[in-house]
């Protein structure tokens, strides 16, 4: 069974939750202590994850960090229906690549702020949010754009992939770093779609889609 | 914003940080009231406090014997606590924690951009528990917030509600599944509150779990959550954990609030009965007359 090193108000081990309870994965918990007690630091996960970063996945033996990459390897593992990291498909794996890397540039600026704020992390506070809001404006644009193409996620592709996943953690806990989303309204837009996949979950800090119907 | 001229505010004891995270004889610096103030612990957790002052920054370490014009300082329940004013002897007592059998955990220290009362109100709110606490503090359709009674005690100055009970799916880290849990409230300083639970280990005594806000300014505060609990199976980091979910399910609602600050004028928002916990508090508050974190009732 998977092993996931966990801590629950981390929006990096939220996208693993999300995609395992997507795509109906069973697993196993380990709670870090993160914070306050800085876990993650300790001498023995160092020797899981030299990086000291959650979140660390171990299934039946293998090993792996970073949210980016499990997301990766779980979605090619245990998606019989290879839509959520479509391999055989080579513009759309660019595509997904293009974004995933996005949402760690999300990580780097909206999660940042976060721990700023709520954890008391010593980082640049405003340079965090403004480097939030251009991304998010890039976000915003290209959703928008695609809504005008009937097109919902974020990639070029009927159903939803792990970019949508791993962008989505630090989109909908931003404020709690001092970045509201009210000028990016196709974001909002798009995380009520989010929320209504099938599946979803939420994580402390993250409220359910409410029962009226999306907007059409 | 102008400082803090809060007579009662200024005298009150509050909260710097827990003394388990903090390295002896290592200045931490944070703030309080919007002044910038340091403090570092000995040894055996004794704190010495002082405005911040160049020569001794946060890392350093600090020889605390040699630290003059120190403000007032006591170390209570895990933590350093402080004063900018001429603070009472004695802070407002909490007997279950000198139970041997307890454990003392600070489950959290975090930012949040509220104003203390806010948070003390939200921490008093019952009515909440199926919404935002879904399948753990409580689950629709059991959202009733049954009749209970309010008291404020004018030896103890402090708020007492009593005969709380709300069903809960899973009321601590020791449940084995939903109950009705008895609660006891208590506010016994403007920016602090106790909250005494039915112990689902023994039936005649009960969780404590208390919040004590910092100010930092009027609208954020450095929330820490004391957690003094029955609890013989479960790691200290697990028991953390079901706190700091809660609480971080709590935190975009308290983020949320306008105005930020807590308007005294009974007028001004409309409470519904379950809320008599929260208007005997903005009463209270009001007759103390604070004016810090709040809006105040026009003269």
């Amino acid at each position: 069974m998977i092993t996931l090193y966990d801590y629950e108000l981390s929006g990096n081990c939220y996208k693993l939750r999300l995609l395992m309870s997507f795509l109906g994965i069973d697993h196993k918990t380990v709670p870090i202590d993160f914070y306050p007690g800085r876990e993650h630091k300790s001498e023995w996960f160092l020797k899981l994850n030299p990086l000291g970063q959650l979140p660390v996945i171990n299934d039946d033996g293998l090993i792996l960090r970073d949210a980016q990459a499990i997301l990766v390897y779980l979605a090619s593992k245990y998606d019989p229906s290879g839509t959520w990291y479509p391999r055989d498909s080579p513009a759309q794996l660019g595509e997904i690549s293009q974004w995933l890397t996005f949402a760690d540039g999300i990580t780097a600026t909206s999660s940042a702020a976060r721990l700023h704020d709520a954890l008391f992390y010593d980082f640049d506070v405003d340079a965090a949010r403004a480097g939030a809001h251009r991304l998010f404006r890039i976000l915003d644009e290209h959703l928008w754009f695609g809504e005008q193409q009937g097109r919902n996620w974020i990639c070029s592709s009927s159903h939803p992939t792990i970019a949508d996943i791993a962008c989505f953690p630090y989109l909908i806990l931003s404020e709690e770093g001092g970045i509201p989303r009210q000028d990016y309204p196709a974001i909002r837009r798009w995380c009520d779609r989010v929320k209504r996949i099938k599946g979803f979950t939420v994580m402390s800090g993250v409220f359910p889609a409410g029962p009226a119907k999306a907007a059409a | 914003m102008a400082k803090c001229t809060d007579t009662v505010i200024l005298n009150l004891w509050h909260p710097i940080g827990a003394i388990a995270e903090t390295s002896p004889f290592v200045v931490e610096e944070t703030v309080l009231l919007e002044e910038r103030v340091s403090f570092a612990v000995s040894e055996n957790g004794e704190p010495v406090v002082w405005r911040s002052r160049p020569g001794l920054r946060p890392g350093d370490r600090a020889p605390v014997i040699d630290i003059d014009e120190r403000l007032p300082a006591k170390s209570a329940y895990g933590y350093v606590w402080t004063s900018l004013g001429s603070p009472p002897e004695d802070l407002f007592p909490i007997p279950e924690y000198a139970e041997a059998d307890r454990r003392k955990l600070n489950a959290a220290t975090f930012g949040v951009n509220v104003s203390a009362p806010r948070a003390i109100e939200n921490f008093l709110d019952m009515g909440h528990f199926p919404y935002v606490h879904t399948d753990i503090l409580g689950v629709e359709p059991h959202t009733e917030v049954k009749e209970y009674d309010v008291e404020i005690s004018a030896d103890r100055d402090e708020i007492l509600a009593t005969r709380c009970r709300f069903f809960q799916p899973m009321a601590s880290t020791t449940s084995d599944g939903g109950a009705d849990v008895d609660y006891v409230y208590r506010v016994p300083h403007p920016y602090c509150s106790v909250l005494y639970k039915s112990s689902p280990l023994d039936e005649t005594r009960r969780d404590v779990i208390a919040v004590f806000l910092q100010p930092v300014d009027q609208e954020h505060v450095r929330a820490h959550m004391l957690l003094c609990v029955l609890d013989e199976d479960n790691e200290d980091k697990v028991i953390k954990r079901f706190q700091q979910t809660i609480f971080g399910q709590d935190k975009p609602i308290l983020e949320n609030q306008v105005p930020k600050r807590l308007p005294l004028d009974p007028r001004a928002e409309t409470p519904i009965r379950a809320d008599k916990s929260a208007i005997a508090y903005r009463r209270w508050l009001s007759q103390k007359g604070v004016t810090y974190g709040v809006i105040p009732v026009a003269a």
